[in-house]
């Protein structure tokens, strides 16, 4: 599919309408996606303003700096996607393989400070259904916390992984020669779903890492 | 529309006012505001969700159909968040001060 430069399907006028089909189906998905977490940010909402102490005893638990950290780490890979389009909009066909790399090597990044976080969790005893240890004060509630942030974390990890194997595809078709500056479509809209993934946790760093460090008991 | 090249220089200044912001929101919340802490952190993730939207995921360029998809989402996650809270909110189970 699509080796040659103009991939038009014949139910299109012209690139320019194909390209802006492909867009607003892809904006379709992420509305979709938007309500998928809405449910869970919805959760989180109603939980925090029932027990905003008890949340604020769990936030203080997570590291301020890795949340920081992996914030900024998704924001350089977003960065580096958004080069990849630019470099397939002006046909720069090595540059797109080398940016993408970039890219899925911050994301490897983020995965890995991710995982390391959830590991000292577990070592603390915070992690719901596992090993829960944590009996002092509002326990209870502490272990709700918990069980919001591994689910929504958990969530946009898996989305971050499948976003991987998105970037490793199209970097193996922009070795092969698959895109050129009439057709690169399909980075934009994998640079799409990775920026919606990069926008998920502008939201999460936030409601986890940082409102809830000053909510006292009472 | 999308035949609109954002170049690398413009991508570079979004890049470099999300660093900045994410320290902004960072450091702010070292400070015990109150309330505040929760509003200041809100207000500055949606100005760099909506950089994101705009520039990095090209909106600021696209068909309206493509907008009115994008505000549409919004609105559908403003009607869940409203509709829950509203009956949250009155059924006195908040720890309102003073209540």
């Amino acid at each position: 599919m699509a080796s040659h430069n103009l991939a038009l399907r014949h139910q299109f006028d012209d690139v320019a309408q194909q390209k802006d089909a492909s867009t607003f189906g892809m904006w379709l998905f992420l509305a979709t996606e938007v309500l998928f977490f809405g449910g869970m940010f919805c959760c989180y909402t109603v939980y925090r303003s029932l027990y905003p102490a008890a949340f604020g005893v769990a936030s203080n638990h997570l590291s301020l700096v890795w949340g920081g950290v992996s914030t900024a780490v998704l924001i350089c890979s977003s960065y580096f996607m958004a080069c990849a389009v630019n470099s397939g909009a002006t046909g720069k066909k090595t540059a797109i393989v080398a940016y993408l790399a970039i890219t899925i090597l911050f994301a490897v990044a983020f995965l890995v400070i991710e995982m390391s976080e959830w590991h000292g969790l577990y070592e603390e005893g915070l992690m719901p259904g596992f090993n829960f240890t944590f009996h002092e004060g509002d326990f209870r509630h502490v272990q709700l916390f918990y069980c919001l942030y591994f689910s929504m974390t958990g969530l946009h990890a898996s989305h971050v992984t499948i976003g991987i194997g998105i970037l490793l595809t199209m970097l193996i078709r922009a070795a092969r020669g698959a895109f050129s500056a009439g057709y690169y479509t399909p980075i934009e809209i994998s640079g799409l779903y990775w920026h919606f993934v990069d926008l998920v946790w502008i939201y999460l760093f936030p409601l986890y890492y940082l409102i809830a460090r000053h909510v006292h008991q009472g | 529309m999308s035949e609109h090249i954002v170049t690398k220089r413009q991508y570079a200044i979004v890049f470099l006012i999300l660093l900045i912001l994410t320290l902004t929101t960072t450091w702010a919340s070292y400070f015990d505001l109150g309330k505040l802490n929760v509003v200041v952190a809100l207000v500055i993730a949606t100005i760099k969700a909506s950089l994101v939207v705009l520039f990095f995921m090209h909106v600021y360029w696209q068909t309206k159909l493509t907008k009115i998809v994008v505000v549409s989402g919004v609105a559908w996650m403003a009607l869940l968040l409203w509709l829950t809270l509203t009956d949250i909110v009155t059924r006195g189970w908040l720890p309102f001060p003073g209540k």
